[in-house]
C-alpha cells in the first residue's frame, strides 16, 4: 500500500494536470455517455481526450504494464478517476473496451489476445462495441440467433445484432453467436472477439427518440473472421458472456478507470433549482421543491452509502449478493426520475429543446430524460433487473 | 452559500470494528431463539410487555453496560454497539426497554455530573431499566418547547404538569424529565420511587409489543442536585435525541428485514392460479422495491453510526452527525412502512386478520415513524441544511 502523503501528492498532481489540460468546450453539445455519440465531431473530441489522458498516464493505471498499462496500485487508478469527476472533465468513448472487453480479456484472455488488444483500448485507436442483444430476443440473450458456423479456418456469420453503440465507430466486437443448432439453449452458444471491418458486415445507425444517432444495428452476412476469434471454446459463450456482465453491472472490479458518463447527479440539480424561478423567487425556496430535492439527496446518499457498505463483508452476511445485484436498477432509475424533476424546474421553459436559442442548458435536461431510458433499458431493463433481485436476491419463485 | 454541504461533499465513511461483527452475530442468535411468534404475542399480552427472564439474561450478556464507560462498571464501548443490537431486536420483533434504558444512559452521560453518574449507572449496568420523558400532550417534535413546569422551593425542584409517551415508564427505576425551570429547559432525574401512586397511567398505543405511559408530574418533587439546567441540559436533549434517532433507524432497519422475510416466506408457500404467488411479477418487483429500502437503510444506520461514535471522540462535526441521523430516519422509517404496509397486502384477506403476522410489523413501523420525528419533519429540517435557508 502506497503512503497516504504518496497519494496526497499525487491526487493533486492529477487536479493539476487536469486543470492545464482540460479540453476547451466544444460548441455543439457533448453526448452524455458512449451510447449516446452521434456525430464524428463529438466521436474525434471525445476520443482525443481519451488517447491524452492514456499518454499522461491517468488510464489503465491497475493494468499490467507489458500490455500497456501503468502497473501501479488500483488506489492510483481510483484517484485519478475520482478527479476526473472533481474537474468534470468528459468521459472516454471506448467504454466497452475499457469497462467490459478490457476486463474480460485480462481475466480470461490468452497471451497473445492481451498482447494484440489491451493497448489499442486503453489509446482509444481500437474502439469496441458489444453484439449482445437482437432485434427479436428482448432481454433473453441465451435465445441469440446470429449463427457463426466453423468453416476451415473460419467461421461465417449471419443474422443481426442491435443496440450496437459506437458500432460505426468500431474496429471490434465482442459477439455472441450460436454455434451449434443441436444444442440446448446455453451450451449452443460461443463468444468472439472479431473485426468489424469484414465484408459482410454492416452496421446501419438507428435514430434514436432524441433525434439523435448513436447505436447501430449491426447486419451479418456471410461475414467470415479468423477462427481465432473464438474466445475459450466452442459452448463458452453463456458463461462469459455472464462474466461481462459482471463487469457491465459493476459487480466486478478490474476496470481501465476514467468517467463512464457525463454524470449529472442531484447536485446539479440543486444547483438547477437555484438559478430557476418560481413566483419571484430561485425554485429553491419552494417547500414543494425542498421536500423533492431532500428525497433525491437522501436517496443518492444511500447508494453512495451502499457502495461504501459493499465493501465490508459483516455488514453485507445477510444478502452478499444484494448491494451488487441492485446497483443498475438503483442508480439508472434514480437518475431517470431525477432528469424528470428536473424539467419540472424550469417552469414555462421546459418544453424547450436543443437547438432552440432560449433552452435552458443548452436543451441538456429533457435530452437527459430521454436518453436516461437508454440505462433503464439497456443491458437488461429495470423489470428484469427486479426478476433478478427478486429471484436470485431473495429467492423468489420465477414466473 | 459555499458552506452548504452537497451530497458528493457528504462524507460516506463507514466503521465496523470486528467486535460489532461478533456482537451482531450473537444478537441475531440471541434474538432469534429469544423471541419466536408465540412468545411476542404471549408478551404482548402481559402489563410489562416484555418477559423478565430475557431482560435478565440481556444484562448478564453485557449489553446494558456497552455504552457505560468502564469506570462506572461498563464495557465502554460505543453507542455504534447499541445499535447492532436494536437492529436485531427489530428484526425480531424482541420487545425488551433496551432502547428507554440506552437513552436515560446517553442523557445521564451527557448531564456530566459525576454523582449522579455513579449513582445509576452501575445500576442500570446490573440490569436495571430505566427512561425518559420528553414529550408533552401537543404532540411537539422541539424537545425545548415545555409546559410542563419546575418550581424551586428551598434545596427542591417541585414538578407539575405531565409527560406523555414516555416508553417502559412502568419498569423504569428512574427517568429523566424535562421541564421548564427559571424560564429554559432543565432535566430532572426522578426515581422511580419518588412517584406518587397513579402518577403513571398507560397508554393506548397502536404497536402491542411496546409500553408507553403518561406521567403526572403534580406531586413529584426533586433535590435540586438532580436536576440539569442551561447549556448542559440542551446537551442532553441533543444527546438523547441522536441516540434516539439512531436507535430508531437502527430498530426500522431490522423490521424491514423482518417484514421482508415474512413476505418472502409466504410469496415462497402460498399458491394461487396454479402458481406460487411469488411468481408473479405485480407480487415480486414491490419485493425488491422493499430490499432496495433496506440496503439503503441499513447504509444509512452504518454511517450515522460511525459519525455519532466519531462525534463523542471529537471526530465528527455535530451538524454532519445530525444530517447522517436524520437521513438515517427518513429512510429507514419510510421503508419500514412501506415494507409492512405491503406485507399486509400481499398476505391478501390473511393479511386483514390478527393473526397474521404483517400486522405486527406494520404496527412497530407506524409507532417508529412519529418517533422524534417522522420522516417529513426531518427532510424539512434536511431541506435547511442541505439546500440553505429560505429567503437568505
Amino acid at each position: 500500500m502506497p503512503h497516504a502523503t504518496d497519494l496526497d501528492a499525487f491526487r493533486q498532481e492529477v487536479a493539476a494536470w487536469l486543470d492545464a489540460n482540460r479540453p476547451p468546450t466544444p460548441d455543439f453539445l457533448l453526448p452524455e455517455s458512449f451510447m449516446e455519440v452521434g456525430t464524428d465531431e463529438q466521436f474525434h473530441y471525445l476520443r482525443d481526450w481519451q488517447r491524452k489522458c492514456y499518454q499522461a498516464g491517468y488510464l489503465g493505471m491497475a493494468w499490467p504494464k507489458e500490455y500497456g498499462g501503468g502497473g501501479l496500485p488500483q488506489v492510483y487508478q481510483d484517484i485519478a478517476t475520482q478527479e476526473m469527476a472533481r474537474a468534470k472533465v468528459p468521459f472516454f468513448p471506448n467504454t466497452i473496451g475499457l469497462f467490459w472487453a478490457g476486463p474480460l480479456i485480462l481475466a480470461i484472455g490468452t497471451e497473445e489476445q492481451k498482447r494484440r488488444y489491451i493497448p489499442g483500448i486503453l489509446s482509444g485507436d481500437d474502439i469496441w462495441c458489444q453484439g449482445f442483444s437482437e432485434p427479436d430476443q428482448g432481454s433473453d440473450l441465451a435465445n441469440a440467433q446470429v449463427r457463426a458456423v466453423r468453416d476451415g479456418d473460419e467461421y461465417v456469420v449471419n443474422g443481426s445484432k442491435i443496440w450496437t453503440s459506437l458500432g460505426s465507430h468500431a474496429k471490434y466486437m465482442i459477439l455472441l453467436a450460436k454455434t451449434s443448432a443441436e444444442a440446448k439453449r446455453y451450451a449452443g452458444l460461443s463468444f468472439f472477439l472479431i473485426p468489424m471491418q469484414v465484408p459482410g458486415i454492416r452496421p446501419v445507425p438507428i435514430r434514436k427518440l432524441t433525434g439523435e444517432y448513436g447505436f447501430t444495428q449491426t447486419f451479418f452476412d456471410d461475414a467470415r473472421v479468423p477462427a481465432s476469434c473464438l474466445m475459450g471454446r466452442e459452448g463458452d459463450g453463456w458463461a462469459i458472456a455472464m462474466k461481462t456482465l459482471t463487469f457491465e453491472r459493476g459487480a466486478s472490479g478490474g476496470q481501465a478507470g476514467g468517467l463512464v458518463r457525463m454524470a449529472l447527479s442531484v447536485d446539479d440539480v440543486v444547483e438547477l433549482a437555484r438559478r430557476t424561478r418560481r413566483d419571484g423567487r430561485p425554485a429553491i425556496e419552494d417547500p414543494y421543491v425542498r421536500e423533492q430535492l431532500v428525497r433525491f439527496l437522501v436517496e443518492a446518499q444511500g447508494d453512495r452509502l451502499c457502495t461504501e457498505r459493499g465493501k465490508i463483508a459483516a455488514l453485507c452476511s445477510e444478502r452478499p449478493d444484494a448491494i451488487a445485484l441492485s446497483n443498475k436498477l438503483r442508480l439508472t432509475e434514480h437518475n431517470r426520475r431525477l432528469y424528470l424533476f428536473a424539467l419540472s424546474l424550469m417552469g414555462a421553459n421546459g418544453g424547450r429543446w436543443v437547438g432552440d436559442a432560449h433552452a435552458v442548458d443548452g436543451g441538456l435536461w429533457p435530452r437527459s430524460y430521454l436518453n436516461a431510458f437508454a440505462s433503464t433499458i439497456g443491458g437488461g431493463p429495470s423489470q428484469i433487473q427486479a426478476n433478478i433481485v427478486g429471484e436470485r436476491v431473495l429467492g423468489l419463485p420465477k414466473d | 452559500m459555499s458552506d452548504v454541504s452537497t451530497p458528493s461533499s457528504l462524507s460516506t465513511r463507514i466503521a465496523f470494528t470486528d467486535e460489532q461483527a461478533m456482537l451482531a452475530d450473537s444478537a441475531a442468535a440471541f434474538c432469534r431463539e429469544r423471541s419466536p411468534r408465540d412468545a411476542v404475542r404471549q408478551r404482548m399480552t402481559t402489563d410489562t410487555g416484555y418477559d423478565a427472564g430475557v431482560w435478565q439474561e440481556i444484562g448478564e450478556l453485557g449489553w446494558l453496560a456497552v455504552a457505560v464507560p468502564e469506570h462506572l462498571g461498563g464495557s465502554g464501548l460505543s453507542i455504534g454497539h447499541t445499535a447492532v443490537i436494536a437492529e436485531a431486536m427489530g428484526r425480531h420483533l424482541l420487545a425488551t426497554p433496551f432502547a428507554s434504558t440506552q437513552l436515560f444512559v446517553q442523557a445521564t452521560l451527557a448531564a456530566g455530573d459525576a454523582g449522579l453518574q455513579e449513582q445509576w449507572l452501575p445500576q442500570v449496568v446490573d440490569g436495571a431499566a430505566a427512561t425518559v420523558a420528553l414529550f408533552e400532550d401537543d404532540g411537539d417534535w422541539d424537545l425545548t418547547q415545555l409546559s410542563a413546569r419546575g418550581t424551586r422551593q428551598g434545596a427542591q425542584v417541585l414538578l407539575s404538569g405531565a409527560k406523555c409517551g414516555v416508553t417502559d415508564a412502568g419498569s423504569a427505576r428512574a427517568l429523566w424529565v424535562s421541564v421548564q425551570l427559571d424560564g429554559a429547559p432543565a432535566l430532572a432525574l426522578v426515581p422511580a420511587s419518588a412517584l406518587p401512586a397513579g402518577a403513571l397511567q398507560r397508554e393506548t398505543i397502536v404497536d402491542e409489543t411496546r409500553r408507553s405511559w403518561r406521567l403526572a408530574l403534580d406531586g413529584v418533587a426533586v433535590p435540586a442536585a438532580s436536576v440539569v439546567t442551561g447549556v448542559t441540559a440542551l446537551g442532553m436533549l441533543q444527546a438523547v435525541r441522536n441516540a434516539a434517532l439512531l436507535l430508531a433507524a437502527a430498530e426500522a432497519a431490522g423490521g424491514i428485514a423482518g417484514a421482508l422475510a415474512v413476505i418472502v416466506e409466504y410469496l415462497n408457500t402460498r399458491t394461487t392460479f396454479g402458481r406460487k404467488i411469488g411468481s408473479y411479477q405485480g407480487l415480486k418487483h414491490p419485493s425488491a422495491e422493499i430490499l432496495i429500502g433496506l440496503e439503503r437503510a441499513r447504509s444509512h444506520v452504518a454511517h450515522a453510526a460511525t459519525l455519532l461514535v466519531d462525534l463523542a471522540a471529537g471526530e465528527a462535526h455535530p451538524a454532519a452527525v445530525e444530517t447522517a441521523l436524520r437521513m438515517a430516519k427518513v429512510e429507514a422509517g419510510d421503508s419500514f412502512v412501506f415494507a409492512g404496509d405491503r406485507a399486509v397486502q400481499f398476505h391478501g384477506g390473511f393479511g386483514f386478520t390478527w393473526d397474521c403476522d404483517a400486522q405486527l410489523y406494520l404496527r412497530r413501523a407506524l409507532w417508529l415513524q412519529p418517533w422524534f420525528g417522522d420522516a417529513a419533519h426531518h427532510r424539512a429540517r434536511l431541506a435547511g441544511a442541505l439546500l440553505g435557508p429560505v429567503g437568505a
